[in-house]
């Protein structure tokens, strides 16, 4: 199980109802998911060579004020942190690499949960209206949020297994399905310096992005190149600082659908999860094709169904069977 | 004509109502709304009902359908008229994978695109889909009859039985065992009535025909790569 679901607005002046219009779209997937949740909302983009940092402690408590003013004696640079609930939002404007180390090596508790100049990320496990609630997402503005609800399959239900997974700079992902081959490409990732947090399968998909992104290839080469090398079902939502993307895998049994009006794209896992978007009933709705990226942003939606495999795949990360699953071509009609 | 809010009756309500009419009862005309992409809407009728829905229905919408007649103003979900045994189920959008799955009989229309799976193991049914289908449509498909007015995706008719499909547009591949088929005027004259009933203008010149080349009905070593 699990639901997915993404909302882009595309009429700015629908911003301020952001987390308004999404917070029944997450609570339409809790029978879906009803053991933890997770949005990323992409909202007040900081300054060019700032950076924010979405964290999070274990504790509703954790003393964050102390962390930002370490980070900025540390790295002699500008911190403050934003607390909320177990979660904190750090903007510093330190260079990125060093607020790492710094937050790997002396604050081992805290988990650094994504990154970017507008990504916030944030995941509890619960019900989904509880997370949305603690957090204090209904009065979000913001231009798009994707979201998650899990129902936990291939490990435990904590916070840290719980999705949105940060796959680079103001890019995270959120996954319905179950990937077979997640320990060999984990431990193929980890041969690459890649670490993890969890023994998640998503999060492996998340890393495999990042690993790729990192190499320089677009979003969209990258999820490309995620057909050939993740075994197993997906429905992939990808949040990025402009849109947010879609793809599936070619078998495309996980469930998906798509819908557009004049003033916001949205994905879901079911449309009950649009249907209380203004004008929803209005809306061209479709469900994604298999092995095709479709992605949303500042120039619209496009559509990328990618003519085969390409180069640069993992080694020994496949199940060993014949690959089948080669990537097809198709227009959109 | 009788309206159903779902919003405030809920679905076991609406269904409940529609299932449990008397037989001879003049109610003939219902419209179902606020259906807000809800699963299992207008499930399991037995009666000759014209039943509207107006707007986006969730998963199974209209299955097990026997002698109703059921318009569904939007896109319908996962599985539409799934199982149905008679009766017409018209969806005036697109519809999501497996439109039809195992039904035995009646009518299944679809004016835009069905997704991937249309007619999976359809066992009497007629389905007339106005746009494309995607890939695996028809997959072990009995009896009935697929019409498809677009394309179809990869390994259209895999592993078929004695379904007729019949295809307008591009087919991106056949699956195991399916095999273009001479269209004679029979298939013309049973084409002709189908796209009548379903209302559809397509004209019949460019329709070809497909089904089964029987090899795959008993196990032959022979053919074990085609498996």
């Amino acid at each position: 199980m699990c639901g997915i679901v993404g909302l882009y607005l595309k009429n700015d002046a629908l911003r301020p109802e952001l987390g308004r219009l999404f917070r029944p779209m997450l609570e339409e997937m809790t029978s879906r998911g009803p053991d933890s949740a997770g949005v990323a909302i992409y909202r007040d983009p900081v300054a060019e060579g700032s950076t924010k940092y979405s964290l999070a402690h274990a504790s509703v408590d954790h003393d964050w004020q102390a962390l930002a003013d370490d980070i900025a004696s540390a790295c002699a640079a500008s911190a403050r942190a934003r607390p909320i609930d177990t979660h904190a939002v750090l903007i510093s404007d330190a260079d990125e690499v060093q607020v790492r180390a710094r937050l790997a090596e002396h604050h081992p508790d805290v988990r650094l949960v994504g990154s970017g100049r507008s990504v916030e990320i944030f995941k509890e496990t619960g019900l989904p209206k509880d997370v949305y609630s603690r957090f204090d997402l209904d009065s979000a503005e913001g231009s798009h949020m994707i979201g998650h609800t899990r129902m936990a399959t291939e490990s435990a239900v904590t916070t840290a297994g719980s999705h949105p997974f940060a796959t680079g700079a103001d890019l995270c992902l959120v996954h319905n399905g179950s990937l077979s081959n997640h320990n060999r490409l984990r431990e193929e990732l980890v041969r690459r310096g890649l670490s993890f947090q969890t023994e998640n399968d998503s999060e492996v998909a998340a890393a495999y992005l990042t690993w790729k992104i990192r190499q320089g290839v677009s979003l969209t080469r990258a999820l490309e190149d995620a057909l050939d090398d993740l075994d197993g079902f997906f429905t992939f939502c990808v949040g990025t600082s402009e849109g947010f993307a879609v793809l599936r895998d070619p078998i495309a049994c996980k469930h998906a659908v798509l819908a557009e009006t004049d003033d916001w794209v949205a994905m879901a896992t079911e449309y009950r999860a649009i249907a209380t978007l203004p004008d929803a009933e209005q809306a061209r709705i479709w469900e994604p094709r298999p092995s095709t990226v479709y992605s949303w942003g500042d120039t619209g939606l496009e559509v990328d169904a990618p003519a085969g495999a390409h180069g640069a795949a993992l080694d020994n990360a496949r199940s060993g069977t014949a690959d089948n699953r080669q990537a097809v071509t198709r227009t959109p009609h | 004509m009788n309206t159903l809010d779902l919003g405030t009756l809920g679905l076991r309500e609406v269904n409940r109502k529609l299932i449990s009419l008397d037989p001879g009862a003049n109610e003939r005309d219902f419209r179902i709304e606020n259906p807000m992409g809800g699963h299992a809407i207008a499930c399991g009728l037995t009666l000759p009902l014209n039943v509207a829905i107006a707007g986006h229905v969730g998963f199974y919408c209209a299955g097990m359908n026997q002698q109703a007649e059921v318009t569904i103003h939007g896109h319908a979900g996962v599985g539409v008229g799934e199982n149905m045994m008679s009766g017409t189920v018209l969806v005036k959008g697109n519809a999501s994978q497996s439109a039809g799955a195992t039904a035995h009989g009646g009518l299944l229309v679809i004016e835009g695109d069905a997704s991937s799976r249309c007619g999976i193991s359809m066992k009497g049914v007629d389905i007339v889909v106005g746009g494309s289908v995607g890939h695996m449509s028809a997959f072990m498909a009995q009896t009935g009859n697929l019409v498809i007015c677009g394309d179809a995706g990869e390994a259209l008719g895999d592993s078929i039985y004695e379904a007729r499909l019949y295809v307008r547009g591009d087919i991106e591949s056949l699956g195991a065992d399916c095999v273009e088929k001479e269209m004679t005027p029979a298939h013309l004259d049973s084409l002709t009535e189908l796209l009548q009933r379903a209302g559809n203008k397509t004209k019949l010149a460019e329709f070809r025909r497909y089904g089964s080349a029987r090899t795959l009905y008993h196990f032959d070593i022979d053919h074990a790569d085609a498996y």
